[in-house]
């Protein structure tokens, strides 16, 4: 029955073609969330009356997250090929789509944990500074656990959109659902397939949702 | 135990300066409660905040037990704080931390080794009335608690000095009431030293053992809040105390009232610390043969006893009566008699 509503599908190559997509996403999401903390935590403290104000640094830092926010997917990743042939070796297959999918997401969620660092209460940071606390103790015990939720909100957000990402980078060869799709769909005109791996994908976008929001509201006790 | 000289903040914003706190000198005991009361904008937030350098005074110096606030570099400004403890009119809890790792926080910061953490912030727990909720987290509680959680947070690392910013403004009367008596409590089993700041005298005339009155960044009147109870010397510190007390002006006239008894007499009595007035009125109906109602009045505690006037009404022989009154006028209260025309 099932072979005969997709008579083109390929299992055992769906089931690599999905490996590749999670795998591609999840290595970069967790790559795009070190990075992303980094360059939020960046712009949250060096701006105007924050704990290291630092005007020449923060518009460097911003305007970089704006430039490389600005670019488009698909041109990122070809922009990036020879950075990605030194780094990775090779321009084809999963692993040569991750620093590019990293590139591309990380200043994205930096300005998101930027606004959700900003969100935390100035008292609270206060009441830290009055006890002692050195700038180390208030971004690992204040400024980070307190906007927490947000961060994984944010990073479920950026994650849905790396798999979207992902896609694209089938362009380049990377493997995964979006390149499965494009190569059987587009090019071999089996629809059955690109209908697969639509549904697939919108399956892995759906738990990624739903984990993202069970762990938020887990975090949450405001 | 505490100096300050000279202290003074400016603000520089694009239209102009303001002097938040300008020139102010004030010393400040071992153990006492420091009130400082102003309208908004008198600059009491600034001021407590430079107390900690949570702002840093354009010039002006600051002691805190022998040592030089002011002259503190960064380093030793942060060791130096976890001497001091502040709380604060939102409480400023963190919220993703229960009531015992809120508790816990200054102790990590001043590097205390987990277990005695543990059973330093049970012993706090205890303390402010909260055994028991220590797993529960800030949102769970109610304003008055949560301020109890920074009260115990601000004296986890055993302070010289606390610190209150509008401490109980967000509180209703009866929770502000509960708070300022853990206040006191703190004060008289650690002996700790207390400066707070309010805009209500209600707060001052509770808990305060001496006042200050800012006004435009300057303490303009200060004492025994007794002594600025009774002989408040300018308008604004009149006003202040007049929102406690009402306005005296206003006071039926001891004559006037006098006029609507045809027997016995009518004495005002104004009591200035030490005894409390049930205690004085019952003595004299006990001891002598008079009877002894009281008309109307306002008496009002203060940390060093208490203060107001009470009109009462004496019936009985004449000779009684004035026994009655010798008795009371040998007291520290003073006795006003009401004449007939
Ligand atoms: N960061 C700041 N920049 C500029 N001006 C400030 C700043 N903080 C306070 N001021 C000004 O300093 C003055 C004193 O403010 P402050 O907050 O100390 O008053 P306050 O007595 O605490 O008033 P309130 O009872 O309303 O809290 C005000 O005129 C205020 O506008
Ligand atoms: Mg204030």
């Amino acid at each position: 029955m099932i072979k005969q509503l997709f008579p083109n599908a390929n299992w055992n190559e769906l089931w690599i073609a999905s490996y590749e997509t999670l795998y591609m996403t999840i290595i970069s999401l967790v790559g795009t969330f070190v990075l992303g903390i980094l360059l939020g935590l960046l712009l949250y403290l060096t701006t105007k009356n924050g704990i290291w104000e630092n005007k020449i640094l923060h518009v460097i830092v911003s305007a970089t997250v704006n430039i490389l926010r600005a670019i488009p997917f698909i041109i990122l990743i070809i922009l990036l090929l020879p950075f990605t042939d030194f780094l990775v070796g090779s321009i084809r297959g999963p692993n040569a789509a991750l620093p590019a999918l990293i590139i591309g997401a990380a200043p994205f969620y930096g300005r998101l944990v930027e606004v959700s660092l900003r969100e935390v209460d100035k008292g609270v940071i206060e009441a830290a500074s009055a006890m002692g606390a050195k700038t180390r103790t208030i971004i690992f015990k204040v400024l980070l656990p307190e906007s927490m939720p947000g961060l994984v909100s944010n990073l479920t957000v950026t994650g849905i959109a790396l798999i979207g990402y992902t896609a694209i980078a089938g362009v380049i060869g990377a493997g995964g659902l979006g390149d499965f799709a494009y190569y059987y769909g587009f090019q071999r005109r089996a629809t059955d397939v690109v209908f697969i791996c639509t549904v697939l994908i919108v399956l892995i976008v759906f738990i990624f949702q739903f984990t993202g929001d069970w762990i938020t509201n887990k975090l949450d006790k405001r | 135990m505490i100096s300050i000289r000279g202290l003074t903040k400016i603000y520089h914003t694009k239209l102009n300066q303001i002097k938040a706190v300008d020139d102010l000198d004030l010393d400040v005991k071992k153990g006492e409660i420091f009130g400082v009361i102003g309208y908004s904008g008198a600059g009491k937030s600034t001021f407590i905040r430079l107390m900690n350098r949570l702002e840093n005074p354009t010039s002006g110096k600051i002691m805190i037990d022998e040592e030089e606030i002011t002259a503190l570099s960064k380093d030793q400004l942060r060791v130096s704080r976890q001497g001091i403890g502040m709380i604060f009119q939102h409480f400023n809890l963190l919220w993703s931390r229960t009531v015992h790792e809120n508790i816990a926080f200054p102790l990590e910061i001043a590097g205390v080794p987990k277990a005695e953490r543990i059973k330093r912030v049970d012993e706090l727990i205890d303390l402010v009335g909260l055994s028991g909720r220590g797993d529960a987290y800030p949102s769970q509680l109610s304003g008055g608690q949560k301020q109890r959680v920074g009260i115990a947070r601000a004296l986890a690392n055993n302070p010289k000095v606390l610190l209150c910013d509008e401490a109980t403004s967000a509180l209703d009367p009866e929770t502000t009431d509960s708070i300022l008596n853990l206040l006191v409590d703190i004060n008289q089993k650690l002996g700790l030293t207390i400066i707070l700041i309010t805009h209500e005298m209600h707060v001052i005339r509770k808990i305060c053992h001496r006042v200050a009155v800012m006004e435009a960044g300057k303490v303009v009147e200060q004492g025994d809040v007794l002594d600025v109870f009774l002989h408040p010397k300018l308008p604004v510190t009149k006003r202040f105390v007049e929102q406690v007390m009402g306005d005296r002006e206003q006071d039926d006239a001891l004559d006037k009232i006098t006029q609507s008894y045809t027997t016995g007499k009518v004495v005002r009595l104004h009591f200035v610390g030490e005894i409390t007035n049930q205690a004085i009125i019952s003595t004299v109906a006990k001891q002598f043969d008079v009877q002894a109602n009281i008309l109307q009045g306002k008496i009002t505690q203060t940390q060093k006893g208490a203060y107001g006037t009470l009109f009462v009404h004496f019936d009985g022989e004449e000779s009684e009566i004035q026994k009655a009154i010798d008795f009371i006028t040998s007291t520290s209260v003073k006795v006003e008699v009401g004449l007939h025309d």
